[in-house]
């Protein structure tokens, strides 16, 4: 079902900058390793002082286990202290039920289902112009 | 290693690109066998605890995937072992929140949560042996056992 290869991201996941927020788009199934070393490089992003969130699109992960779980949080707290919030966005359905069940709930993590929503949720003014509705504009 | 489009396997479990394998393996066994996607997530969830705990505690290790079938449910039983150091206290192991290493101190317990069976076999310098086994439908026994 997730192709041939053991993993798209065997090397490092993409931190993308849209205004003042940190996006993050994680797919497939990652290594721990790639996992911490996410860890870190949201971490120093987030230091930079223009950024105020980091969004974690989770829609494309499949499991989320306890390592994962772990780091998802580690990142939030971190963020945190750098005065970043960190939002999680469109877990899978199968994937929260998993998360329960195995007894992480992840008090601290904010959540959105879709990323639009947790652009929003961080108030995300400084992008509305490209990202929000279209202009009314007259040719 | 491992047949194609086989649901027995055999995998050995040294790093953590191992635990990817392991958890694509279970993955497409359990839909193979018509596992709906909780119960996918589930096993493939408790898999990739028990394959990181015989990674980092056992010092690596193997799982075996196997097909079961008991009167006329099928399921996939899985066996993670090592020969690591063993674990003295198994009930301390199984609580939640108990961790020897950095992690949440949710790996057994938790596992043990998302299949419907669960045995521990371990002690001090003899490895641990973890079984599970989940089942496509309600697994085959009375329900008063819950």
């Amino acid at each position: 079902m997730t192709g041939l290869s053991p993993s798209p991201y065997g090397g490092q996941v993409p931190v993308l900058r849209i205004g003042d927020v940190l996006l993050v788009t994680l797919q497939g199934d990652l290594h721990d390793g790639t996992a911490e070393q996410l860890q870190q490089d949201v971490s120093e992003a987030a230091a930079d002082s223009r950024v105020n969130g980091v969004v974690i699109d989770l829609s494309g992960v499949e499991i989320v286990d306890s390592f994962l779980g772990r780091v998802l949080a580690d990142i939030a707290a971190k963020t945190r202290l750098l005065a970043a919030e960190t939002v999680v966005a469109g877990m899978r359905p199968a994937v929260a039920i998993t998360l329960v069940e195995l007894g992480l709930t992840l008090p601290g993590l904010r959540t959105a289902l879709s990323t639009e929503e947790a652009l929003r949720l961080l108030g995300g003014a400084s992008i509305s112009p490209r990202y929000g509705r279209t202009r009314q504009e007259s040719p | 290693m491992q047949t194609a489009g086989g649901l027995s396997a055999c995998l050995p479990i040294t790093s953590d690109l191992d635990l990817v394998w392991v958890r694509q393996h279970v993955r497409q066994a359990a839909a193979q066998l018509g596992f709906g996607l909780v119960a996918q997530t589930k096993l493939v969830t408790a898999a990739s605890e028990l394959a990181r705990n015989t990674l980092v505690h056992g010092g690596g290790g193997q799982m075996e995937c196997a097909p079961v079938n008991r009167g006329g449910v099928r399921g996939l039983r899985l066996t993670f072992s090592d020969e690591g150091p063993g674990i003295a206290d198994l009930d301390q192991a199984l609580r939640d929140g108990y961790t020897s290493a950095e992690g949440l101190g949710m790996g057994l317990g938790g596992a043990r949560r998302l299949v419907h069976e669960f045995d521990i076999d371990s002690s001090p310098g003899r490895g641990t042996t973890v079984t599970v086994a989940s089942w496509v439908s309600a697994p085959p026994r009375p329900r008063e056992e819950r």
